[in-house]
């Protein structure tokens, strides 16, 4: 039975790994390629790396930590921040990346997750969304609008809209990152990973909010996703990957068990 | 010295492939050349991406040629996700003939229930269906990562050495005398999927499975 994934999201700046609350004030929590060994060897499913830094002379110092992790870590790889082109999809996916994400600059340039699709397949590209919750309006009829450059940039789209745009344009998953509930600990937005999950065929990932393992639980029953994304949680030690995957499958979800 | 060879046909990132190798001490060497390729003593041909392409260039370069070479001289070859799919005759992707290495298709999933995600992606486990040197050792709850939308369809049953479910049973790895194919990606499934490159690296590409007799006799 397709099990669901539990992934770990580390923010990395300058190659350190750093943990935003509401995207702003990061600080620095340690080695991300230690922390990636760590979780792998407890069971991790998934890795997301995200570059923070994002300014591209630095891009060096990621695709060195992508090249590390992969050496060493056995799981899918997924990648992002600061992805403009093909080009940098390429650079990442040499370094040891099994997936690209796209985020602003898809917004800014929606053509890249057709081009990223095509030099990559559409099963490598995950279209990264930050959304923010609004009044619905005519422009944003979900209540649900994008916003991007980590959140500090209102779009004006509509969150449903991107989503399904983004998918016809050859993204393969979709990460939900709610800027509401980022780094708050007070769980997922549910309404927004059911209302995109059952909107698309591809994979949705729950991002943002996720604070206890009744949280993870309700992300993928009530929430409808098909892999839950966590970071502080498990970042500062509050949780462990392998207690959280035990608490989901206690909780009747069909987890992988044994690695 | 035994040569190893991972076939690169524009098919996707190979160098997991070849990490994953390292990690289980196979030093595999990432090649092009039909050439090379006709002195590997062991073949890993992965690949991901899309069926008509990757058959052109498989076709364009001589890799074809050279890899059907090796499998009839004997010489073990594990093929992954798309590389298992095209060792059948056909896929429906694309409406493409393929490279018979195996017989049957490569179909697209359909599925009953139009909730269910395509493409299969994630960690699934696998019901085995013979016993198979390179699926030696595997734990019920071993699971393996996934990510396709099409699945094959091998005409003789006897060759299908496990099967996954997604909604319905699927082939997804097969056998036939000094050739195996698995749908997943054992390069990124964790230990048991090192565990699984490391028998095929131990593999002397001997399978007396139901198949592999039938074939002999012909």
């Amino acid at each position: 039975m397709l099990t669901k994934r539990l992934i770990a999201c580390l923010d990395v700046r300058d190659g350190k790994l750093a943990k935003s609350v509401k995207f702003v004030d990061t600080k620095d929590i340690g080695d991300p390629v230690a922390k990636a060994r760590e979780y792998y060897d407890d069971g991790l499913d998934e890795l997301v790396f995200y570059d923070i830094t994002a300014s591209s002379d630095e891009r060096r110092i990621m695709l060195d930590v992508v090249e590390a992790v992969a050496a060493e870590v056995f799981i899918p790889l997924s990648v992002g921040g600061g992805v403009r082109t093909v080009a940098d999809a390429t650079d990442l996916r040499l370094a040891g990346a099994e997936k690209i994400n796209v985020n602003s600059a898809a917004v800014q340039r929606p053509g890249l997750i057709d081009e990223c699709a095509h030099a990559l397949g559409n099963q490598n590209v995950v279209l990264s969304m930050d959304v923010l919750r609004v009044e619905a309006s005519a422009a944003v009829p979900s209540g649900y609008e994008i916003v991007i450059n980590g959140g500090r940039l209102r779009t004006g789209r509509d969150a449903l809209a991107w989503a399904l745009e983004g998918v016809e344009r050859g993204a393969g998953e979709l990460v939900v990152n709610s800027i509401d509930a980022d780094g708050t600990r007070d769980g997922y937005e549910l309404a927004l990973t059911r209302l995109l999950s059952e909107a698309v065929r591809v994979p949705v990932i729950a991002s943002g909010g996720a604070g206890t393992p009744e949280h993870l639980v309700e992300a993928l029953t009530e929430g409808a996703a098909d892999a839950v994304l966590v970071a502080s949680m498990v970042h500062f030690g509050d949780y462990r990957c392998s207690e959280l995957k035990q608490a989901l499958a206690d909780a009747g979800l069909p987890m992988r068990m044994r690695w | 010295m035994p040569e190893t060879v991972i076939v690169d046909y524009d098919a996707g990132n190979l160098r997991s492939v070849q990490r994953a190798c390292a990690e289980v001490g196979l030093a595999a060497e990432i090649s092009a050349d039909p050439a090379r390729l006709r002195r590997a003593d062991r073949i890993i041909f992965p690949g991901v991406g899309q069926a008509g392409s990757a058959m052109a260039t498989l076709n364009r370069t001589g890799l074809a040629d050279a890899l059907r070479q090796r499998l009839g001289e004997g010489v073990p070859v594990l093929g992954i996700c798309l590389g298992l799919q095209i060792s059948l005759d056909h896929s429906e992707e694309g409406d493409t003939p393929t490279l018979s290495l195996v017989a049957g298709e490569t179909r697209r999933f359909h599925f009953a229930d139009p909730t269910l995600k395509v493409p299969h992606m994630g960690w699934n486990t696998l019901s085995l269906r013979q016993p198979h040197p390179v699926l030696k050792d595997l734990h019920e709850d071993d699971a393996f990562y996934f990510v396709h939308s099409y699945y094959t369809v091998p005409q003789d049953p006897a060759v299908v050495l496990a099967e996954a479910t997604y909604e319905q049973p699927f082939c997804c790895a097969l056998g036939k005398d000094n050739y195996v194919g698995v749908q997943f990606h054992t390069e990124k499934s964790g230990r048991a999927g090192l565990a699984l490159l490391a028998r095929f690296a131990a593999w002397d590409g001997v399978f007396k499975g139901a198949a592999g007799e039938a074939s002999r006799a012909h």
